[in-house]
């Protein structure tokens, strides 16, 4: 890809008008672009990114995740001339891909929303089962597709012959009710019959995420992939492929791209990561110093809920299992207790439960592996919202977002003990039930703070500093 | 000789040399202590290797390891030149004697005792450390053939990393031979070995590497690995709580087995499939294969979450949930080739689930229709003493509120029954394992118990309780052992059956296995280059 300063150059893309309208990224192409367009186009995707990683942490259902992508790529993905489109979707997608290709974190969070972007991109609107002729005939054609785009990735996948369809028939369709469709029993001459019957035998590794939600019927090694799935298998090709590429892109970024273009490209790709996705937090700044005799204090405080309970079942029960420990533990990184004073906080807990040397033994060492002093000496970041919304908690285990994951028993009374108001506590619970949690904890914020927090809440570090912000303003309004 | 002349005496008899009598002079005491791994460490690594002792220790003195190791007795008699009998025994006893309370209580937790590893050492003339653990076994292979395909330098590869004493933790250990591993052991004296991944260099080089830039430091193949632990259960076992084990929880322990080993194998195709007991609080799986190996970190994890039913953490009541009206093939077989047979017929009556009301509270909670839970609670309220005969009233009771959910009267409440029955027995795997780099060796124990593997054909017949201890070990070795120095000796202590277990059933297969995929490859490549050669 050439970038030029001014003038446009005609676009080569006249006479290629019938190519998909989905492309898939393999290479970059040979376009020249304006160096405004560079950042504008970027910025553009970036916003759509940005939304559905918002829609992501909001616990948002697939038909809702569809809707969200199809809106955001409408309002900024347009581009006046119709030609030009697939050319800014290509352009931004390879600009950020030099924007967030250069260290693990960016490249994680780029890899998993330019997967779910694809991901609904793709989708074609088959789940009804109401067909007319005409939507037949489209979604033969977005069937079309799917096998061009298959045929662009190179898989190796061929139907599943009939007569072991037949042998299958019972487990295919068990599965298939179980996730709530239906085999239809064979009307061999619709076209729906036909498309519903066709199964690709692929190994389960290839679609990880159907394997997962146990929505295909895997046997020795081999999952029965259905037509309507088969979207799942491509989104596992582009991931891998788009995950090498990002490791490229990032060796060559630093070895020539990031030197050759310090006056031009490089100022505008590290301003860009910044920006949009906020700190990190890994490096705590604005209050660097909190002592461990304040703790307990700014628990109550300024603690977002998730970590004030994590932080009061360690205190009751002088024990935290491993999701806890690293969510709490982060956390107070990124709140600024230095790494003896978490040792020491830690030890003091725990010692009451296992014992001193227990402690020293079997813990210490992930606490001094958190702050980057052990094993890989990766300084790590603390969670997000998004990545605690996200966690699976188990038996035993008190971590992830309290209002995804308590009951609503359960959430009320930690809201109470929290001091929100019987109409803030109703508010909270209406977010909660529609799944914008991070909405539930600005309000919660904004009824503990009498305060409102525009920005909302989108990392338990932010909240813990937005709080201290506020606390110190009371403290000189006093004075 | 009574038991406090035996005491008395033994002194003496380490000078004199007599032979001590049965099963009081060679009694070793139960419980830990850590003097047993060192004694295990010395007289393993001997009798491994058949070297000879004095030689052997000769190199000990030198390295002033007895004394470091608190041995000042044996280190003085080394001196004089004694026999090797005397010296296995005076070693065993010298360990018995300055076993330390205290130390027994506070840091019996910690010493991950490597007993396991010292009994395959005699397979197949791989030496010890190459089974140190089952998957340096595989390494082994390519490191030991003579086969033109083998990777030389896989197992230079592969991470290790040990804890010491004083809490001493070494990672990115890495040996480029089996000989190499074993000094490194000798040497340190771990209490405890992880394995970690193999990766795409030398992983003790690393730092070389990563100046280079080319060639990135990032792991390569590391083994599928489940942990199950007993203590996740203790919301549905009323015999134990936390770290205990009885004959009525443990079958918790054999149904995840079983449902397990089942899809592991039927539904993902593996065949290499090793289950331990892990000497304290579960079981360990691991799975072998190539396949498995080679597994990225998103395709474990969607393994773990197709297994995952149980979605309860400590903050909801619905533990778990079974959506859609029909079950998943791989959920509906679990249930009724294994787990509502195992609920009815065990769980029920050993729990006593019934029994009184904190309990069937519990299992009403998980109904989420109001009038039917009253209606029970009402019946088993005041029915206490009512005509159930001579039937259990656990029994009965289940079938009550089978009766209710099953009538059809109440639609989409049917799924209820299984959701208890899934909830109770359903297998609750450790997920975070699955994402962890270093995997503790497969065959460490933990409190002087052994590591055993257990068949998962026969995985009811397995007793926790009966578990051959490190003490009862030694006892064994030194009543046998000073007699034939035979390549099985293993095969007359209590291990026996293990070993001969993890040979046949596990070792060969995967070793042969191994070989084939080498040699397919090889001969693959042959063909290529023939082919290309005859253009």
């Amino acid at each position: 890809m050439e970038i030029v300063r001014s003038q446009r150059k005609p676009s080569a893309s006249h006479d290629v008008d019938v190519a998909p309208t989905l492309p898939i990224y393999r290479s970059a192409p040979a376009l020249e672009v304006r160096l405004e367009d560079f950042e504008l186009f970027a910025i553009d995707r970036l916003r759509v990114l940005k939304g559905i990683s918002d829609g992501l942490s909001r616990g948002k259902k697939p038909d809702e995740l569809e809707k969200l992508v199809t809106d955001l790529w409408k309002a900024h993905m347009r581009h006046p001339q119709t030609s030009e489109v697939v050319n800014k979707d290509i352009i931004s997608h390879f600009v950020l891909r030099l924007v967030y290709c250069r260290t693990e974190e960016l490249r994680k969070w780029f890899l998993s929303i330019e997967t779910t972007l694809f991901r609904y991109r793709f989708r074609p609107e088959s789940s009804d089962v109401q067909l007319s002729v005409l939507l037949m005939m489209l979604i033969r054609l977005a069937f079309e597709f799917q096998k061009a785009l298959m045929a662009e990735f190179d898989l190796p996948y061929k139907a599943v012959s009939n007569a072991e369809y037949e042998g299958l028939k019972d487990k295919l369709s068990q599965v298939a009710r179980s996730i709530g469709q239906s085999l239809p029993s064979g009307n061999y001459g619709s076209l729906s019959g036909i498309s519903d019957r066709i199964f690709y035998k692929v190994p389960f590794e290839e679609v990880p995420e159907l394997v997962a939600s146990r929505r295909v019927y895997i046997q020795k090694g081999h999952a029965y992939v259905a037509m309507n799935q088969v979207v799942s298998l491509v989104v596992t090709q582009f991931r891998s492929h788009l995950s090498k590429a990002l490791v490229l892109t990032n060796r060559k970024w630093t070895s020539i791209i990031r030197e050759q273009e310090k006056d031009r490209l490089t100022p505008i790709v590290e301003a860009l990561s910044t920006g949009y996705l906020g700190p990190d937090y890994s490096q705590p700044k604005e209050y660097a110093e909190i002592s461990l005799k304040d703790i307990n204090q700014v628990a109550k405080t300024s603690f977002p809920l998730c970590m004030r309970h994590l932080f009061e079942k360690l205190r009751e029960d002088h024990h935290l299992k491993h999701g806890g420990r690293m969510q709490l533990g982060l956390f107070l990184k990124g709140v600024g207790l230095k790494l003896d004073d978490a040792l020491a906080f830690w030890k003091a807990e725990f010692s009451r439960k296992v014992g001193a040397e227990r402690f020293d033994k079997e813990y210490a060492y992930s606490i001094r592996h958190n702050y980057g002093k052990e094993g890989k000496r990766t300084d790590y970041t603390p969670y997000s919202c998004q990545k605690v919304i996200s966690s699976t908690p188990g038996v035993g285990d008190h971590h992830g977002c309290p209002y995804r994951h308590f009951s609503e028993e359960n959430l009320r009374a930690a809201l109470g003990n929290m001091g929100v108001s019987n109409r803030a506590l109703e508010d909270v619970i209406d977010k909660v039930r529609n799944r914008h949690y991070q909405l539930a904890c600005t309000l919660t914020f904004e009824a503990v703070h009498a305060s409102s927090c525009d920005a909302g809440i989108n990392h338990p570090n932010q909240y813990f500093s937005e709080s201290q912000k506020i606390m110190e303003s009371k403290v000189n309004l006093l004075s | 000789m009574t038991k406090e002349e035996a005491e008395n005496g033994r002194d003496d008899m380490l000078i004199d040399g007599c032979e001590p009598e049965q099963g009081q002079g060679n009694a070793v005491p139960d419980g830990f202590n850590v003097n047993y791994l060192k004694v295990y460490y010395v007289l393993g690594l001997h009798e491994r290797h058949g070297c000879n002792l004095p030689i052997y220790y000769n190199g000990l003195l030198k390295s002033n390891l007895l004394v470091v190791l608190g041995f000042r007795d044996a280190y003085d008699k080394l001196k004089q030149r004694k026999s090797q009998q005397e010296w296995k025994e005076m070693l065993v006893l010298q360990a018995v004697k300055e076993k330390p309370a205290e130390s027994m209580t506070c840091n019996a937790s910690r010493f991950d005792l490597d007993a396991e590893s010292f009994k395959y050492s005699s397979l197949h003339g791989l030496s010890l450390f190459d089974v140190l653990s089952v998957t340096t076994s595989i390494d082994s292979l390519y490191l030991d053939g003579k086969h033109p395909a083998c990777d030389q330098s896989y197992f230079g590869r592969r991470e290790f990393s040990f804890t010491l004493d004083n809490d001493i933790y070494l990672r990115f250990q890495s040996f480029n031979s089996a000989s190499e591993l074993e000094n490194a052991v000798k040497e340190k004296c771990p209490f405890k070995i992880d394995i970690g991944p193999v990766y795409s260099v030398d992983p003790a080089r690393r730092h070389a590497y990563a100046q280079a830039g080319d060639n990135v430091f990032t792991p390569m193949e590391r083994e599928l690995v489940f942990d199950i632990d007993i203590t996740d259960y203790d919301d549905v076992r009323y015999c134990c709580s936390g770290a205990c084990v009885c004959l009525d929880c443990w079958p918790l322990m054999t149904v995840a087995i079983k449902v397990l080993d089942t899809a592991l194998r039927g539904d993902f195709g593996f065949n290499h499939i090793l289950w331990v007991y892990s000497g304290r609080r579960g079981v360990h799986c691991w799975v072998c294969d190539t396949k498995a190996r080679r597994l990225s970190n998103e395709q474990r994890a969607a393994i773990a979450d197709y297994f995952r039913v149980y979605k309860g953490n400590e903050n909801s009541n619905r533990k778990v949930s079974l959506m859609g009206p029909a079950l998943h093939p791989f959920l509906a077989r679990s249930y009724t080739d294994v787990l509502r047979k195992f609920f009815e017929e065990k769980l029920l009556i050993s729990q006593m689930l019934f029994s009184n009301e904190e309990r069937y509270e519990k299992i009403l909670e998980m109904i989420p229709d109001e009038s039917i839970t009253a209606e029970l609670r009402g019946k088993w309220q005041e029915n206490r003493r009512s005509s159930i005969g001579n039937r259990d009233i656990n029994v009965v009771r289940w079938e009550q509120l089978k009766h209710v959910l099953q009538s059809g009267k109440h639609k989409g409440l049917r799924r209820c029954v299984e959701e208890v029955v899934f909830s109770y027995t359903y297998p609750r795997l450790d997920m975070e394992v699955c994402a962890i780099l270093l995997l503790s060796h497969p065959l460490l124990s933990l409190k002087g118990c052994v590591c055993v593997p257990i068949d998962p054909n026969h995985c009811e017949d397995f007793d926790p309780t009966t578990v051959p201890t490190l003490s009862k070990l030694l006892e064994e070795i030194n009543m046998g052992g000073l007699r034939a120095e035979g390549d099985d000796e293993w095969d007359r202590t209590s291990l026996g059956k293990s070993v001969r277990y993890f040979r046949a059933a596990f070792l060969q297969p995967l070793l042969k296995s191994c070989k084939e995929e080498i040699e397919d490859s090889y001969s693959a490549k042959i063909e290529q280059s023939k082919n290309s050669q005859s253009w």
